[in-house]
């Protein structure tokens, strides 16, 4: 291939076309409480596992419903399931069975 | 005997002050410049926080003015001081010697078209949110067809200085939320994004409806404003925002946007209001003597005002407001014209 001195580098931008309703709306089935996040980040702040690698369940739903899941996966995959979240959450979310569930619909097969 | 009272303005803070002013025994004339009462009240469906019917709030408020004289397709002409009152000529052809004034002119829904980058008026499934009221209360739109992809933009002619206006208008949040969870009723398998900039839902009950709207009917709420729109070859819309929570841009396609238009200060208000020598302030809206002491009385002696002419309110801050002007003429009428008091306490005895 030709080199011509720059790369193309893929789109930034969100594309909620892409969101999978479907799988969301498993998720949702799985754990009701997905839908009632309102990105206060407190759960991000209080993570234990945040202090060594970026970790954040507040970006992860928020990933998941702009349609970009290998995302929402890596900033959940240093979770130690302490559940300081669980504690610290306004809306009383499950955070704990949030993640689990994340895991168990958007998680590669094993 | 008794003090004349001139209202203008029909809606729902001129029906609530003219019943409560008929109560305490002042002859109550009411106008409206439109051919029907009501004001915005009458166009709308349902009311947030709870679904409350529009169309029979408004009738209680009109079972409530019985006795007021209520002149329709009627506005103020020319009106002059005389002594302590005010001479005021109809556009009827009467003439009303009135003691006081209550102003209750309201607010003039903000034109979508101003913002063309939205294209109302130009695209197909772009409609205001008073359009999706109509579309609840009549059934059809033809804008409205089976929309599986529905967008709420907040914020239309609010926050908006390039627009000139400044100002929040304090009820479009509650109201997208509202009509959000009514769309996802109306249509089952739609799904239905608000794009916000802050979403100021302060009221009681007003939480749940933002908690059910997530909850209950799964609007996904994205923090940013739409800033531009644009229409495809098979006539959906292709919306482009910042999610500024996610901190990337975004594109969605939609099958139907809906313009949270915002209020302004009414027009035809003003020109009674230049009549009548009111002050108003750089957003437009009249000014009030004292925004927390007297948030009823203008500048001018004699002269009141009552709801959304003073600023964005809901609609049970504009009915306490009314509530309010109604007690505030009274204590000034009881004070400028005493003798008329004596009369006035025999009628609330009922003789």
């Amino acid at each position: 291939m030709v080199d011509f001195g720059f790369g193309i580098v893929p789109s930034s931008r969100i594309n909620l076309d892409l969101f999978d309703r479907a799988k969301f709306e498993a998720l949702a089935t799985l754990e009701p409480d997905v839908r009632k996040c309102m990105a206060c980040g407190s759960c991000t702040a209080v993570c234990t596992a945040g202090t060594f690698k970026a970790t954040s369940l507040r970006a992860a739903i928020e990933e998941i419903q702009n349609g970009r899941e290998k995302k929402a996966l890596e900033m959940i995959s240093g979770c130690q399931l302490c559940g300081k979240c669980f504690m610290t959450c306004p809306r009383g979310i499950n955070t704990r069975h949030l993640i689990l569930s994340i895991v168990k619909i958007y998680g590669e097969e094993k | 005997m008794k003090n004349n009272v001139l209202i203008a303005g029909a809606g729902p803070a001129g029906l609530e002050a003219s019943a409560a002013l008929q109560r305490l025994g002042y002859n109550v004339i009411l106008i409206e410049r439109s051919e029907t009462i009501g004001g915005h009240l009458a166009r709308w469906d349902r009311l947030f926080p709870d679904g409350e019917s529009a169309s029979a709030a408004l009738d209680s408020l009109i079972e409530g003015i019985w006795g007021v004289k209520c002149f329709t397709d009627t506005e103020i002409t020319s009106a002059n001081r005389l002594g302590k009152s005010f001479n005021v000529i109809l556009s009827n052809g009467i003439i009303v010697h009135a003691d006081a004034v209550l102003m209750t002119t309201g607010f003039d829904l903000f034109e979508a078209s101003k913002k063309e980058e939205y294209g109302y008026g130009i695209y197909d499934h772009v409609i205001t949110n008073a359009d999706l009221e109509a579309f609840f209360r009549n059934g059809s739109d033809p804008r409205i067809n089976n929309p599986s992809r529905i967008g709420f933009v907040h914020c239309v002619g609010s926050r908006d200085e390039k627009a000139g206006c400044r100002s929040c208008s304090k009820v479009c949040c509650a109201t997208a939320v509202k009509q959000a969870c009514e769309m996802r009723q109306a249509f089952p398998n739609s799904q239905v994004y608000c794009f916000y900039m802050d979403l100021r839902l302060f009221g009681r009950h007003y939480e749940d409806m933002y908690l059910s709207a997530q909850r209950d009917y799964g609007v996904r709420f994205i923090r940013g404003r739409v800033a531009e729109v644009s229409e495809n070859l098979d006539g959906s819309l292709m919306i482009k925002a910042e999610d500024t929570v996610a901190s990337a841009p975004l594109k969605v396609s939609l099958d139907l946007l809906v313009l949270m238009a915002g209020m302004r200060p009414s027009v035809s208000g003003a020109r009674i209001g230049s009549l009548l020598g009111l002050q108003s302030e750089d957003d437009g809206y009249f000014r009030v003597m004292d925004g927390i002491l007297d948030a009823q009385r203008s500048t001018v002696p004699g002269l009141f005002l009552a709801g959304a002419a003073t600023g964005p309110k809901t609609l049970p801050e504009t009915l306490a407001d009314a509530r309010a002007a109604a007690v505030e003429i009274d204590k000034y009428l009881s004070v400028t014209f005493p003798e008329a008091k004596d009369f006035k306490q025999l009628m609330r005895k009922g003789w």
